[in-house]
């Protein structure tokens, strides 16, 4: 009798114990997972207050985020200076083409390394290892002359007699190399798609084989509707690294109206612009209010990363789920 | 047809040879020729001319230029790989501590994922490198940018040097420990995919085995150094690997590179540059990848 009711109390202080730790413990994750969302979170949150406050209140101490005087005229001034929206579309025109060839190609090449076993595949694949292993830096010349005087097979100097066509400043070094899966991060999605193959059962396509499909078909009927999973985080990945990418953007497009580039250089596009619109005369040794000038750049920061922002309250979800379902972790 | 008379299997690597066609193309014409091409011109004086380019044979001459005249090469390609080295260890920690702490359930366990892997899509050199405009803008000068940038990111950190030191700690792990302590934002924009990657492994962990773990009694710590820590160590390599050619295209190494090719025109020198870049990265890579190999367990 005593011995059960020693073990009940011993039962009863140890279940006490152990919810004071469950909920110490919890306190201190949502102190952890808390602080880490507020320092990512911080910089987006300080640009969205900087982007609706007034000049006036630049130099009020006693502002703290929230603004005194609410204005849309540096998210004006900006859209301005970065031409805004048609260069949002060009941008996105760009970004979508290249993120669709490249999602094409490199699924293609990742079915063609996962099922078929032609001589030099091993070796062919260490190839493809190679090309996400060696820094683009060392492709960065060549490139750049090639597209420079651009010929394929000498087919175009047969045709026209020049030496090729020159290529920079254009949409195309970025579309063929896309088409071609060697485009920006290209051999890591080639290998997500291949462990994704890979994974799937070889009985799906002995099956669709039997029932007289043909390769090709098999895999454009079969295979595809099935590779979702890693269909989803190559889009996703490839359209955000474009996106942002400025290594290719600057070799390749320089002279163009992409919204990377447009970004990067804002700040002195920013300190030419806004003495005019103030009605100073080019050149009148007038300069634009430092203070001033770095809001516009938050609030075009800000208008840049706007679209993705946007997008991804859309689709956040499917980041970690496709990324758990492509097979990458084996 | 000619297709006819060939065994199925010779059919079917034919057919494998027309799913990758698309990459072999590209790889011949648009990877394997410039990469050979990029070595030639390592070896040579290239000088740009109207209608293409001439080439003049140097030997090691622009190899040795990198290393021995010119003035920042080795300085930035230290430094780089050294914070490679420094940011790498880092990275990670705190990329495998995130992804437990996101696998557990809580409650806003979504929102909180959703933040977390927010830096994915806005680790942006474009953005980075506007920021860093706009502040020298502010302050007028570049040459202060580095002292402001170690005063406003910061707190003070002496009380917490004075008292590590104290408990007894090596001074290096100290400095360490303040570095990353410093460093936290970079270190959390940078590793959105590293917390993914590491998720998605800590959710095929089958439950079973942590089921099994705690009837035999095993604690929480327990469980994660005798189940989680070896399920995800193969991930570990991959995504120390992914993290090291992550910071090829913002290193200042790839900066550099593209200003004396395209600023100072020395084409062979930015070439030669890019190798031993390449050479450096290279064997790290095979180092980290040879060390770790035997510690990881695949099961």
């Amino acid at each position: 009798m005593s011995k059960s009711l020693m073990d009940d109390s011993y039962y009863r202080k140890q279940k006490a114990m152990q919810r004071f730790f469950d909920v110490v413990y919890s306190i201190f994750r949502a102190l952890l997972v808390i602080g880490i969302s507020f320092i990512i979170i911080y910089p987006i949150l300080q640009k969205i207050a900087v982007a609706f406050k007034d000049k006036t209140d630049i130099y009020n101490p006693t502002i703290y985020m929230i603004p005194v005087h609410f204005t849309w005229e540096n998210v004006q001034l900006a859209m301005g200076i970065l031409d805004y929206f048609p260069m949002l579309g060009k941008t996105l025109l760009f970004v979508v083409i290249t993120t669709l060839l490249t999602a094409a190609s490199c699924a293609l090449t990742g079915y063609g390394f996962a099922r078929f076993n032609f001589p030099g595949n091993q070796l062919l694949f260490t190839f493809v290892i190679m090309t996400i292993l060696v820094p683009s830096t060392t492709l960065m010349l060549p490139y750049y002359l090639h597209f420079k005087n651009f010929d394929f097979l000498g087919i175009i100097s047969l045709f026209t007699g020049k030496s090729g066509v020159n290529l920079i400043n254009t949409y195309w070094p970025s579309i063929i190399t896309s088409a071609t899966a060697i485009g920006l991060k290209a051999g890591l999605f080639i290998y997500i798609f291949r462990q994704f193959f890979k994974g799937l059962p070889k009985e799906i396509e002995e099956a669709s084989l039997i029932d007289g499909a043909g390769g090709i078909q098999t895999f454009f009927r079969i295979m595809l509707p099935n590779a979702i999973p890693p269909i989803i985080t190559v889009v996703l990945f490839c359209f955000v690294w474009q996106y942002n990418d400025t290594f290719y953007t600057t070799l390749f497009m320089n002279g163009m109206e992409l919204m990377s580039l447009k970004v990067s250089t804002l700040s002195s596009q920013a300190n030419q612009f806004i003495p005019t619109l103030m009605g100073y005369a080019h050149g009148s040794g007038f300069k634009a209010d430092p203070n001033h000038v770095a809001m516009v750049v938050d609030t075009g920061i800000l208008l840049a990363i706007a679209p993705l922002i946007l997008m991804y309250l859309v689709v956040q979800r499917y980041f970690v789920e496709s990324i758990e379902r492509t097979g990458i972790v084996g | 047809m000619r297709l006819k008379s060939m065994s199925l299997q010779r059919k079917r690597s034919m057919l494998g040879f027309v799913f990758i066609a698309p990459w072999l193309v590209g790889f011949l014409f648009l990877y394997l020729t410039p990469l050979i091409q990029s070595l030639m011109f390592s070896f040579t004086d290239l000088v740009i001319q109207p209608d293409g380019y001439s080439l003049e044979p140097v030997g090691f001459e622009n190899f040795r230029n990198a290393i021995l005249v010119d003035a920042n090469f080795n300085r930035v390609i230290t430094d780089s790989v050294g914070q490679m080295l420094i940011s790498v260890p880092m990275i990670l920690f705190f990329s495998l501590f995130s992804a437990t702490l996101l696998n557990q359930k809580f409650r806003g366990r979504t929102l909180a994922r959703a933040i977390f892997f927010l830096p994915v899509i806005l680790a942006s050199n474009a953005i980075s490198s506007a920021e860093q405009a706009g502040l020298i803008n502010l302050i007028g000068s570049g040459a202060y940018l580095n002292e402001m940038e170690a005063e406003l990111s910061s707190y003070n950190v002496t009380s917490i040097v004075y008292m590590l030191l104290d408990v007894g700690l090596p001074r290096s792990f100290v400095d360490y420990i303040v570095s990353a302590i410093l460093g936290i934002y970079d270190i959390i924009t940078s590793s959105g995919v590293q917390i993914l990657i590491f998720l998605a492994a800590l959710q095929a962990v089958p439950s079973s085995m942590y089921e099994v773990a705690k009837m035999e009694g095993a604690t929480a710590y327990e469980c994660f150094w005798k189940i989680t820590f070896p399920m995800v160590s193969p991930l570990i390599l991959t995504n120390i690997i992914y993290t090291i050619i992550d910071s090829f295209t913002s290193s200042p190494v790839t900066t550099l590179i593209y200003s004396v090719a395209f600023e100072t025109q020395n084409f062979g020198l930015s070439a030669a540059m890019s190798w031993i870049y390449t050479i450096v990265v290279a064997l790290v890579l095979i180092i980290i990848g040879l060390v770790l190999s035997r510690k990881i367990h695949y099961n």
